[in-house]
């Protein structure tokens, strides 16, 4: 196994500097919003962390479209990577939400349908990580986690039309706001750079992130084979 | 391969008559669905303390509740035996499309579904006073039956697989059925309370549109999750 590429330190460092870039911007440079004060803040990170764990939810998908139609490994690999660090990103969304509604909406968590959609989310994608716990051929692993991530790649979005349905209060700070919508405010210029910085600063650690779970899973994949071997 | 239509179809209902000549003359599926719902109803009585001004607002639900965990039972048991007396790697051999055999194993076990549904409805209507017999309701049972049973016959092909098969099914079926459930619960309770078409209609769409992918994907993608 080569050594780890030079390229991927260089990018582990651009990472660290933009995410602290993006932590002062968010909680120094960006004004204090005039209504919820220095909660608002967290809205930068809780944008930021939504987008590449979606991000990776599609991709995912993709991975395992590819995988089914080439059967290489490296798709699997790709997808599960994907997967993974969306995974947690999306968790750390959920929980960043979870702190600004505390004092917006004034509870932790409500049945919002954003807040279940986005549980409902991170539920397919802990059930994908179960399904392939239980099973043994790596063959068999990636052709049932490539069609199970394509099933809630599909459902999400619906899941997200049905509940729709429903009434929502969470806002929405680009676009249209439903007319229920609490904690709702507009964006002054400051404010959007710290909000794009986020959006690029989340997607460079993502990148290296995966790149890392690629690397590992090579690895992961080796030490199975050096094992075979020796048991041979 | 000259005409490949008839025998796609003669495959399909070959394995909807196996399905269903083994059940009736065994009766195991039919009777645990059965049973187990109306306990599942009878804890929910229990539970929800089911009068009449919590009813009108439940049913639904309840109702919803009752057939996705019936359903889980059917199709966990449907493929299962499949698994275990090799019957699956029988069909494989067979030489037809894998998706008749998809399909096939889809109807019986909508067919199971449908059937503990048509004895459920009238004992529910009779134990809670509530006129079920509604057509706009029995075809949103319909619709939710069909969009439920199309990925579940998918999902547990795939988790009969896996080491943890039994409790695997409902893992991977429910959070990917959320959509179908929630459209169904919706639909069902707006015939029940009598709302305005205008207002069911959205969800009635919506139940049709996953009706339609969740069929189209299986049949894309079930013959890569069977061949070994």
């Amino acid at each position: 196994m080569q050594t780890k590429p030079i390229a991927l330190t260089i990018l582990d460092v651009v990472s660290i500097i933009v995410l602290g870039i993006s932590t002062y911007l968010a909680l120094v440079f960006a004004p204090t919003e005039a209504v919820m004060g220095d909660v608002q803040r967290v809205f930068y990170f809780h944008i930021g962390t939504a987008w590449v764990g979606l991000l990776g939810f599609v991709i995912a998908a993709v991975a395992g479209i590819a995988y089914l139609i080439t059967k290489d490994m490296r798709w699997d690999r790709f997808e599960v990577a994907a997967v993974e660090v969306s995974t947690v990103f999306f968790f750390i969304t959920i929980v960043l939400g979870s702190i600004w509604a505390r004092p917006a909406w004034n509870t932790w968590w409500t049945w919002d349908p954003r807040l279940t959609t986005a549980a409902v989310t991170e539920l397919i994608y802990i059930a994908y990580f179960m399904l392939r716990q239980g099973l043994e051929d790596p063959e068999k692993r990636a052709r049932f986690g490539a069609v199970y991530t394509l099933l809630g790649g599909l459902s999400a979005p619906i899941t997200f039309m049905v509940i729709r349905l429903f009434r929502t209060i969470h806002p929405v700070v680009i676009g249209n706001a439903s007319a229920e919508a609490q904690g709702g405010f507009s964006m002054t210029t400051d404010m959007r750079t710290a909000f794009f910085f986020a959006l690029f600063a989340f997607t460079v650690v993502f990148i290296d992130m995966i790149w890392h779970r690629l690397r590992l899973g090579a690895l992961e994949e080796k030490v199975e084979q050096l094992k075979l071997n020796v048991s041979l | 391969m000259k005409n490949p239509t008839p025998s796609f179809f003669k495959a399909m209902m070959a394995i909807v008559r196996k399905d269903l000549a083994a059940e009736f003359r065994s009766r195991e599926l039919l009777s645990a669905m059965l049973v187990f719902s109306l306990l599942v109803i009878l804890i929910f009585n229990f539970a929800l303390e089911l009068d009449v001004k919590v009813r009108e607002s439940v049913t639904a639900g309840v109702l919803w509740t009752t057939f996705a965990f019936a359903g889980t039972l059917g199709l966990n048991r449907s493929m299962a035996v499949e698994k275990d007396r090799g019957c699956m790697d029988g069909l494989l051999l067979a030489p037809v499309d894998r998706s008749a055999i998809y399909f096939g194993k889809a109807i019986s076990n909508l067919a199971f579904m449908l059937i503990v549904e048509i004895i459920v409805l009238p004992v529910y209507s009779m134990l809670y006073n509530i006129n079920l017999f509604q057509p706009g309701l029995l075809l949103v049972i319909l619709l939710g039956s069909i969009g439920y049973i199309a990925v579940g016959t998918l999902l547990a092909a795939m988790s009969v697989q896996t080491r943890t098969r039994d409790v695997m099914l409902p893992i991977l079926l429910f959070p990917v059925a959320i959509p179908v459930l929630l459209a169904s619960v919706k639909a069902s309770s707006g015939y029940l309370n009598g709302a305005d078409f205008a207002e069911i209609l959205a969800p009635l769409n919506l139940l049709i549109v996953y009706d339609l992918i969740f069929i189209a994907v299986p049949l894309m993608f079930f013959e890569h999750v069977v061949e070994e």
